[in-house]
């Protein structure tokens, strides 16, 4: 996630100091995440040093605003008309933790699974909690989108370890010695935390 | 005191060899001003449960105690008038009387229960209000889509003085933007003081839920409660 652009967007508006970046910021991304006000400062001080952003005079305050240059601009419109590349994006480390789990001796890969599932779904608890509460500033809708890309991405992650259950599991458990006994008697399925 | 509690609950369809356990020693409680939701692979028991619940079923081992009555203790009558009176169904299939009007259909249960007609009618249109479909009261189900009868399913669901909503699969047939609007409606009945169970496959949905169990196999194999705290989801600053 780009601070640096994000803080570049919010100059768009119009200048301002830290804490006012920060606080808008803040109300955008709805409470979801939350910046230190180092991070916005250290940012600051590199987009100065690239020509993005320019010191204003302090006010009585103390505080210095800054403001968007015309290079801060050329740069955030090309953010904006950039797709984010997904080979940037870190590595599912989700996604690696499963597939050596299914190679390393001991590892009960239905409970790593079940684990993670439970761990989604309390996620998406809190995200609705959140959501219905109205977290964020009801006249600047950008944090719900925020908050909806989080619900989204936790239910994708669900119905990915509802499939890695269902098909890749399944082909793990021990085959069940030949019997009379019916079918439903025999079904074993993934062995799950806490069954 | 608890609206919903499974005791030991086993249900088996068949016996010998070829019995088929739907349920194996459930134990659960719902309260009221809680929403719980049943996730589980298809055959695990989460319709059975949710049948159990409403006194659709009866168990084949164990209790099922609706406000601390045992359904099988009570007559045919007793039972009918526990579900006309104190559950609301929300089913996939939204089963509405062709020949009624929305209204109509929202307002019979009352009506069934002795509430007279008018007062049946007016609690009827409030109820389609909290939906959003109070322009609807006078359409006929032919003359509806099928969203728009779910949504009349659950404005009859809802009614009246429902201490405990069962529903399965409420969204099925909704566009995302109206199902979401059922379940706030949902969510709202319980947080007014009705206990609530929702059977659903979406991980979406049972973020609405207080607590969240799952089923294997007929059992319970976990249960996901709310953390105390949103800020341990939050994404960590880079």
């Amino acid at each position: 996630m780009s601070i640096r652009n994000s803080l570049l967007a919010l100059l768009e508006r119009g200048p301002m100091h830290g804490y006012q970046l920060r606080a808008a910021f803040e109300a955008s991304v709805g409470g979801t995440w939350s910046l230190n006000i180092g991070q916005v400062y250290t940012t600051l001080s590199r987009l100065e040093r690239d020509e993005l952003v320019a010191a204003l005079p302090e006010n009585d305050e103390g505080q210095r605003p800054y403001e968007i240059t015309a290079r801060g601009r050329t740069e955030l419109n090309q953010w904006f008309a950039t797709p984010i590349d997904r080979a940037d994006r870190p590595r599912d480390e989700l996604a690696i933790k499963l597939a050596l789990a299914m190679t390393t001796p001991g590892v009960d890969l239905a409970s790593v699974v079940q684990t993670q599932r439970v761990a989604g779904i309390r996620a998406l608890q809190e995200y609705t909690r959140l959501k219905v509460s109205g977290g964020g500033d009801p006249d600047d809708p950008s944090w719900l989108l925020v908050l909806e890309a989080m619900i989204f991405q936790t239910e994708a992650e669900i119905r990915w370890l509802d499939f890695c259950e269902a098909t890749i599991l399944r082909k793990r458990t021990v085959p069940v010695p030949k019997t009379d006994a019916p079918v439903a008697a025999r079904q074993t399925g993934p062995k799950v935390a806490g069954a | 005191m608890t609206v919903l509690e499974f005791r030991d609950v086993h249900r088996t369809h068949g016996d010998g060899e070829s019995a088929v356990h739907a349920l194996r020693g459930v134990h659960l409680t719902v309260r009221p001003g809680e929403l719980v939701a049943v996730m589980g692979p298809s055959g695990s028991g989460k319709s059975t449960l949710l049948n159990l619940a409403g006194g659709l079923d009866l168990p084949s081992h164990g209790e099922v105690l609706v406000e601390g009555v045992a359904l099988d203790t009570l007559s045919h009558r007793g039972l009918a008038e526990v579900r006309r009176r104190t559950i609301g169904y929300v089913f996939q299939d939204f089963n509405l009387l062709p020949s009624l009007t929305a209204v109509e259909n929202v307002a019979l249960p009352l009506e069934l229960d002795g509430t007279g007609i008018r007062e049946a009618r007016r609690a009827a249109l409030s109820a389609l209000g909290d939906i959003g479909i109070a322009d609807l009261a006078r359409r006929f189900p032919d003359e509806m889509s099928g969203g728009q009868q779910q949504r009349v399913a659950i404005a009859r669901a809802l009614v009246g003085d429902r201490r405990l909503v069962l529903a399965d699969e409420p969204t099925g047939a909704l566009d995302s933007q109206t199902g979401e609007l059922v379940l706030r409606v949902l969510r709202d009945r319980v947080d007014a003081g009705a206990a609530g169970l929702l059977v659903t496959h979406e991980a979406r949905h049972a973020g609405w839920a207080d607590r969240v169990i799952f089923l294997r196999d007929g059992s319970i194999v976990d249960t996901s409660g709310p953390l105390a705290s949103v800020t341990d989801l939050l994404e960590p600053t880079p």
